[in-house]
């Protein structure tokens, strides 16, 4: 069943995209490989579970709720962690380590609040519907990720594309120096930025949690490596290529679970990146940047 | 020496456990001190395991031909690997270890003679606190050596400047080579001793998590010296045994000390020129008083 499979490759590769887009802009404006995006990703997960199943609240205010709480949350790591960090200049691998520890915090406290058990959102609040097209069978939820997906990321593109502020943002990814000489408040844009990643990266946490109807404290790690392959797949810091990048991901790994085998989907994704790296670092969509290092 | 008897019989492992771990932050060390880093180290202690494991456990090796195949395999595999992808500088040679990591877990778990995600079993305890304490004291003394010969010197040349290093007529790419691989040798005798006193070895022990471990251990120490990569892995295998009370927040007990050893001693816990400024200046206060 070919059909289904490229709905369910589209829902995947849609939330991927979403993931990696947070996490590409990160790198793009503050030069930073933020590997505590996944626990972010994570904690967006909780936060609208716990909306939904302890505040009884309907599942776009659990969105919602998702979107800020992972929002303030990589505010915070950026005002304690990353700030310092810019203002020290630390060499790249520095900041990088200091989000690994992130994670592993985030992730501990998570399995002392919330247990490690897997936590599922009630049948009864999630859409039901279904649009049947002959053998295809088209789920309300699986419409309402990829609309939710691809209205963010579109919103996001609107924003760098035709605003104030997104000038300002690709001006910084262009030079911060030349950015700030510019009278752009720099300072403010990154702390900007560090809150719409996140807060991306949560409403993907939801979005992926709602498609397997399935929250733990250790769904970060997995979609962490996968939204690395997607920003390499895709260019690092370019918000096409982690779209583009998102999705050829989605249909590779469910396609080749489909007709190679289930375990190797995971080894497709790695291996392509694997290749892509050896083969042509700057990834498929990249342009070919001076190397700086 | 009863006590002492009392002490072994609770504590042996925890020791072990020290020393191989200690002997992973000092694979990392290696190849941090030429610039690189490196998220591979868990996978080539993989390799290493697995390998010496079915050596002892189909072929009926004796244990040093099997630690010798643990230290070779690995060294193989990062040279295959490592020509191509040392190309890649910085954050990209990271993310491609990374990745090299992974597929060595998915493949280790999906293969037939690493008996999938059930792991290998059975696997004869030959690892005696000797073989521990005789490799780590080779390694540590091989490696000051290295670090104080030509090889050393120019591993910190091109990790404080590879243009300027490859103007001096260092051969940069045979040099990194040379740091990876030696890296993954002790990472694979790490893992085959390892192998060797867990009994159990599965496809678990080695991904993501296991290279940041290493990665941990190293920072938290400091790279400036080879005592550094020791302190860590010593403090991060013991402080979890102190920390049981905490239950599940135990692990964040390691990412709040990643986190603050980077904001706050960027050089880590042992920085011999940091010791010798605070002597210094303790001395040159005394010395100022009338």
């Amino acid at each position: 069943m070919l059909e289904q499979q490229l709905i369910n490759a589209l829902t995947l590769g849609s939330v991927y995209a979403l993931f990696a887009l947070g996490f590409t802009l990160v790198f793009g404006v503050l030069e930073v490989i933020n590997l505590s995006h996944g626990a972010v990703f994570m904690v967006g997960a909780y936060a609208a579970m716990t909306a939904v199943t302890r505040f009884h609240a309907p599942l776009g205010v659990g969105i919602l709720a998702a979107l800020l709480v992972s929002g303030l949350l990589g505010l915070t790591i950026d005002a304690l962690i990353l700030r310092r960090l810019r203002a020290r200049k630390a060499p790249h691998l520095i900041p990088m380590i200091a989000t690994l520890g992130v994670t592993t915090m985030v992730t501990s406290a998570a399995q002392g609040l919330f247990g490690v058990e897997v936590q599922r959102f009630p049948e009864a609040m999630l859409p039901t519907g279904e649009f049947v097209f002959g053998e295809v069978h088209l789920r309300t939820l699986e419409l309402g990720i990829v609309a939710v997906a691809f209205l963010l990321m579109a919103l996001l593109f609107g924003v760098m594309r035709y605003t104030r502020q997104g000038r300002a943002l690709r001006a910084i990814a262009e030079s911060p120096k030349a950015a700030a000489l510019l009278g752009i408040n720099v300072e403010g844009l990154f702390m900007l930025t560090s809150f719409s990643a996140a807060a991306l990266g949560g409403v993907a946490g939801v979005l992926i949690g709602l498609d397997f109807n399935a929250v733990t404290p250790m769904m970060g790690a997995p979609i962490l490596h996968k939204g690395i392959a997607v920003v390499i797949l895709g260019g690092m810091g370019d918000i096409r290529g982690a779209l583009f990048g998102g999705l050829f991901l989605g249909f590779a790994e469910v396609l080749s679970k489909a007709y190679l085998s289930s375990q190797m989907g995971d080894a497709v994704a790695f291996g392509l990146l694997f290749l892509i790296l050896l083969v042509r670092p700057v990834g498929l969509f990249g342009r070919v940047l001076e190397r700086k290092a | 020496m009863a006590a002492f008897a009392d002490f072994w019989a609770t504590y042996s492992t925890l020791v072990y456990s020290v020393g191989i771990h200690a002997l992973l932050a000092l694979s990392l060390w290696l190849t941090l001190s030429c610039g690189l880093l490196s998220l591979a180290n868990a996978a080539f202690m993989g390799i290493g395991a697995y390998t010496a494991a079915l050596l002892t456990l189909n072929l009926h090796w004796p244990f040093p031909a099997a630690l010798l195949g643990g230290a070779v395999a690995p060294a193989v595999v990062a040279l295959i690997i490592g020509a191509p992808t040392l190309r890649l500088s910085g954050v990209y040679l990271a993310m491609a270890t990374l990745a090299f990591g992974e597929v060595t877990r998915i493949l280790i778990l999906n293969l037939q003679i690493t008996g999938g995600p059930e792991g290998l079993n059975g696997i004869p305890l030959l690892t005696t606190g000797w073989y521990i304490v005789v490799i780590l004291a080779v390694a540590g003394y091989g490696l000051a050596r290295i670090r104080r010969s030509r090889l050393g010197r120019a591993f910190e040349a091109i990790r404080e400047d590879e243009v300027a290093a490859r103007l001096m007529g260092i051969n940069v790419e045979s040099h990194k080579l040379a740091a990876f691989t030696l890296g993954a040798v002790l990472a694979g005798v790490a893992g085959a001793l390892n192998a060797h006193f867990t009994f159990f070895i599965s496809p678990r022990e080695y991904g993501f998590e296991n290279a940041v471990d290493i990665l941990t251990m190293t920072i938290l120490g400091g790279t400036t010296s080879l005592i550094g990569p020791v302190l860590g892995a010593s403090i991060l295998t013991l402080l979890p045994e102190l920390m049981r009370f905490l239950h599940a927040y135990r692990l964040a007990v390691n990412g709040l000390i990643l986190v603050v050893v980077v904001l706050f001693l960027p050089t880590g816990l042992w920085d011999a020129r940091r010791f010798r400024q605070l002597l210094k200046n303790r001395r040159a206060r005394k010395g100022g008083q009338p």
